[in-house]
């Protein structure tokens, strides 16, 4: 008990580890970038300089923005995201050379460079990122916009699907035009219905996880409170069947189950949730055809290598041609696997950098999950760590949806890797995403402030638990 | 809450296990079958991003590339041309990514490629110093004016010419009718090649087979020249008196045996084994097979290569064969190469090839020299005695009746002045009321010759049933002995 309530060492908050290893991100992305250029057009020169100075520059004003707003926070994440959104660039602007040359012996009209708008989106990003840092200054606070949340999380669900708003893109509806951009706003819908959950189950917790019936040594909750677990899947289902996303549909509902039962530390709502998950992935599997396309393309992908399951046997393909080390940047053909911009960055990356670099880009998102994760249990208040926990939870959660679908470990669903695909709500997003659980790291590795009022300490005495006292 | 936090990490650690177990899977596991696979676009850029080198006949000023690799502004870097045309097609082959390499192409497609381990020391250092790696030379034995001379004898007939060095067993001249170009299946566009290869395949004519070295066909009255070796090892000269009716009874068979036009040789009685070569008396080369006995004949036959499964040029060779198992009616049809004798012409080649080369038969071959892309040596091939068919004395008396038979005989049209030639003509049979098959055979100058040639016409070309192989293949044979004569 006195251990953990000792304040921390105050002046050891991690920052100037976190200015080095952001240096060595910039390096390394500002290096990567470098090889591209070389390898692909012969001269280092064509942006490398101004590549690495705005990398540079972005993150500079990120870190200091932590100094300034969240001083205690996690070193370690913000690095680990530079160096990911840094080798997203690099790679989207390998692409980008790689779809210009190709155009170039076809005779066709070089298609607009995608790398310049990323890094334009990466600017909008860490500027969301600085802002919600200085506006959000007490993460609890956003409890009280819970159902402002909700309600703007499902609005955004739902605009894709108003005609003249919504434009439908490779069969998926989960797109809007703003302006001249396409913009998929159930992105943005995530993080915001993230945070309605964690408050609506900090909120219900109790009565979620105490009023319960016992059958066969499980405990059973009541019929009313699967209300909300029979919302959210219904509402995936929605998802699924009015946008056509396979993808987002799994992740929210992934991310609600999971939520719920970090909140109530009940084994039953994720035996639950399985169940519905298998009932509803059969069902679907029997009703909709594009579905039942997608587990056959999955469990034999080169019965239909020239058809559906062209995308993802061109993925293994350039996997496969890299081998362990890659061939190298710039000296690969990714250009072939179609969408590789996007959701199949990572089939880019397996080539050109091999397993290694595969292995190195799940390191780098599984630290980020592990520090998230972290920083929900050094969180004191269940709001925080329910937060924290969830966003740390949905990152995980998709990087396996994507990368186990364009690996074949499970039918390919298309959502962005995050920080690497090409998009910018996706950027943008998780920007805010990592800022978040950078608040929420901030408040549970701040130390304590130290009583100062016997009245402070009585309101203290009082928010603490009880304990069972042995005779 | 930290409880089910620390199970949530613990789930994603599982998670990224798998992931990190099924990269491994694709990377490391299947990572060579991915990379080899067919429909690896991947497979087919690196193919063609090295120079392939080329293939090239002739040396110094008359150097001539038969198949090459230009550059390209397209994905492929590189395509591959054939110069040669239709008329090496049969040697050198396509290179398709479609359907695979075929002929040189396919036999010397490490040097051509670049993989081939005697290239290893320099593509390391190609690698090291960045230079791009290209494929090595590969030297044929064929000289562009005999294989032009045998082309142009071919052309509108269905049939083959091989010519051959007696001295070493080099392939002189190797063409087939009718051709294809190879460029229009070597091409960039999969769908161009298919349309093109499926058209091929339907052509009258099989003008993708090489009939030179991959079809058999009965040898005729070429094949007494075997069977007059065996006679002439076996005692009997060339003026040895032999039995020569003018219709020759098949023993246990209803069925006789005539002469072309049903004439009688020498007095219609017997004739010598000089003059029933001249004439090419079937009736007299049948008794003569009866008496020797097929063994004898096929040991012979044999001795010339027949039989033989295993002779590549490195192009695989069709073997030649002398069957097994005669009645004596059969024995007699077979010593005037009927029945079921079935020869390559490249194999008939050999046979006239080893008579002129004092009775040796040299190994065939047509890559004469591999050249890295620097133009060193890798591996010149080197003359090998292939087999020693007949005694010099045999193959010097066989000599003078074969000259006798271009003098005098039914091969007066393969006749060159001021060169004494040494041949044989042939017509065989090949089903009821179908054309006969054109032959010839023969080598030139008669005494140490430099060419030895066999050739073709199927169905006895333009002439129908009443050819001889004096009237058509003669005179493309002709042609082809003096363009390697007077080159």
């Amino acid at each position: 008990m006195t251990a953990l309530s000792l304040p921390r060492t105050p002046g050891r908050t991690g920052r100037t580890a976190e200015l080095a290893l952001l240096v060595l991100a910039v390096v390394l992305a500002a290096l990567g970038y470098t090889a591209v250029q070389i390898s692909v057009t012969g001269s280092p020169s064509g942006g490398t300089f101004s590549y690495a100075l705005g990398l540079g520059v972005l993150y500079g004003a990120a870190h200091l923005a932590v100094r300034r707003f969240a001083p205690y926070a996690d070193p370690v994440i913000l690095p680990c995201v530079g160096l990911l959104n840094g080798l997203g660039l690099v790679m989207i602007r390998r692409l980008d050379l790689a779809s210009a040359e190709s155009a170039r012996q076809q005779g066709k009209v070089i298609p607009r460079a995608d790398a310049p708008l990323q890094m334009v989106w990466t600017v909008i990003g860490v500027v969301a990122f600085i802002a919600l840092l200085a506006v959000v200054r007490d993460h609890t606070r956003l409890t009280r916009y819970a159902y402002t949340c909700a309600a703007a999380g499902l609005l955004l669900l739902m605009l894709p699907a108003v005609p003249g708003v919504g434009a439908t893109i490779n069969g998926a509806r989960l797109w809007i035009r703003v302006g001249p951009m396409t913009v998929q706003p159930s992105e943005v819908a995530k993080v915001l219905l993230m945070v309605f959950f964690a408050a609506f189950l900090v909120a219900k917790r109790d009565v979620l996880s105490l009023a319960s019936r016992r059958v066969v040594g499980l405990d059973l909750p009541r019929a009313r409170d699967l209300g909300p677990v029979l919302a959210a899947w219904a509402f995936s289902i929605l998802v699924l069947v009015r946008e056509n996303d396979l993808g987002s549909s799994l992740l929210f509902f992934g991310i609600f189950v999971g939520m719920l039962y970090i909140a109530t530390e009940r084994t039953s709502w994720l035996l639950i949730g399985l169940a519905m998950f298998l009932g509803s992935s059969f069902a679907a599997y029997h009703v909709f055809a594009h579905v039942q396309a997608r587990v056959d393309t999955w469990l034999n992908p080169f019965a239909y290598s020239s058809g559906n399951g062209y995308q993802l046997v061109q993925g293994f393909f350039g996997m496969g041609t890299g081998g362990i080390f890659g061939t190298g940047l710039g000296e690969g053909s990714p250009g072939t696997v179609p969408y590789a911009k996007t959701d199949f960055i990572v089939a880019a990356i397996g080539e050109e950098l091999g397993l290694v670099g595969v292995m190195a880009v799940l390191m780098l998102f599984l630290i980020v999950v592990a520090r998230g994760l972290r920083a929900a249990v050094g969180c004191r208040d269940s709001f925080g760590k329910l937060l924290a926990g969830g966003l740390a939870f949905s990152l995980a959660l998709q990087v396996f949806v994507i990368v186990g679908g364009v690996t074949g470990l499970i039918p390919l669903t298309g959502v962005t890797l995050p920080f690497l695909s090409y998009g910018g709500s996706s950027v943008v997003t998780n920007y805010v995403l990592v800022a978040l659980l950078l608040r929420v790291s901030d408040a549970g590795r701040r130390p304590a402030p130290a009583p100062v009022s016997p009245a402070a300490a009585r309101a203290q005495l009082a928010d603490a638990p009880t304990t069972v006292v042995r005779r | 809450m930290n409880r089910p936090l620390r199970r949530v990490a613990a789930a994603c650690v599982v998670l990224f296990g798998l992931l990190l177990l099924q990269v491994n899977w694709i990377q490391v596991v299947k990572a060579k079958d991915y990379r080899n696979d067919p429909r690896n676009r991947r497979v087919l850029l690196r193919t063609y991003d090295r120079e392939r080198g080329p293939i090239v006949v002739g040396s110094g000023k008359s150097r001539l590339a038969v198949a090459k690799s230009t550059v390209t502004t397209d994905a492929l870097k590189y395509l591959r041309v054939y110069p040669g045309g239709a008329v090496y097609a049969p040697v050198t082959g396509f290179a398709s990514f479609v359907y695979g390499y075929t002929g040189i192409e396919r036999q010397e497609n490490s040097v051509l490629s670049g993989d081939d381990e005697r290239l290893l020391v320099r593509r390391l250092s190609d690698y090291i110093t960045g230079r791009q790696v290209k494929g090595g030379t590969v030297e044929l034995t064929l000289q562009d004016k005999a294989q032009q001379a045998a082309w142009a004898g071919l052309k509108g007939k269905r049939g083959a010419v091989v010519a051959l060095d007696p001295r070493t067993g080099a392939v002189l001249a190797e063409a087939t009718s009718p051709s294809y170009d190879p460029a229009t299946v070597s091409s960039h566009n999969g769908q161009t090649i298919r349309q093109a290869y499926q058209a091929l395949l339907a052509a009258a004519g099989q003008p993708m087979t090489n009939r030179g070295v991959q079809n058999t066909y009965p040898p005729g009255s070429t094949f007494k020249v075997i069977t007059a070796a065996a006679a002439l090892a076996h005692g009997y000269t060339p003026s040895t008196r032999i039995p020569s009716p003018t219709v020759l009874n098949l023993p246990g068979t209803t069925a006789n045996l005539g002469n072309f036009g049903g004439e009688h040789c020498g007095d219609g009685q017997t004739d010598t084994l000089l003059n029933a070569l001249e004439i090419s008396c079937n009736t007299a080369f049948g008794a003569l097979g009866m008496k020797l006995g097929q063994d004898v004949v096929r040991q012979q036959a044999e001795a010339f290569g027949f039989g033989d499964s295993s002779l590549d040029l490195p192009q695989p060779v069709a073997t030649s064969v002398f069957p097994d198992g005669l009645t004596q009616a059969q024995t007699a049809q077979s010593a005037i190469g009927q029945f079921d004798v079935r020869v390559t012409p490249l194999q008939m080649a050999m046979v006239a090839a080893g008579i002129g080369n004092h009775g040796d038969v040299m190994a065939p071959y047509l890559v004469k020299d591999v050249l890295a892309p620097d133009l060193s040596q890798l591996g010149k091939t080197d003359p090998k005695l292939y087999k020693h068919a007949v005694s010099a004395s045999v193959a010097s008396q066989l000599r003078t009746m074969m000259e006798a038979v271009v003098l005098h005989g039914t091969g007066t049209a393969a006749q060159i002045s001021g060169v004494s030639v040494a041949g044989k003509t042939g017509t065989a049979q090949h089903g009821p009321g179908a054309a006969p098959h054109a032959w010839f055979i023969g080598f030139a100058p008669a005494v140490n010759p430099i060419v030895a040639v066999a050739v073709l016409v199927e169905d006895g070309g333009s002439l129908g049933s009443d050819a001889t192989g004096g009237k058509v293949a003669a005179p493309i044979a002709k042609a082809v002995m003096e363009a390697v004569l007077h080159p």
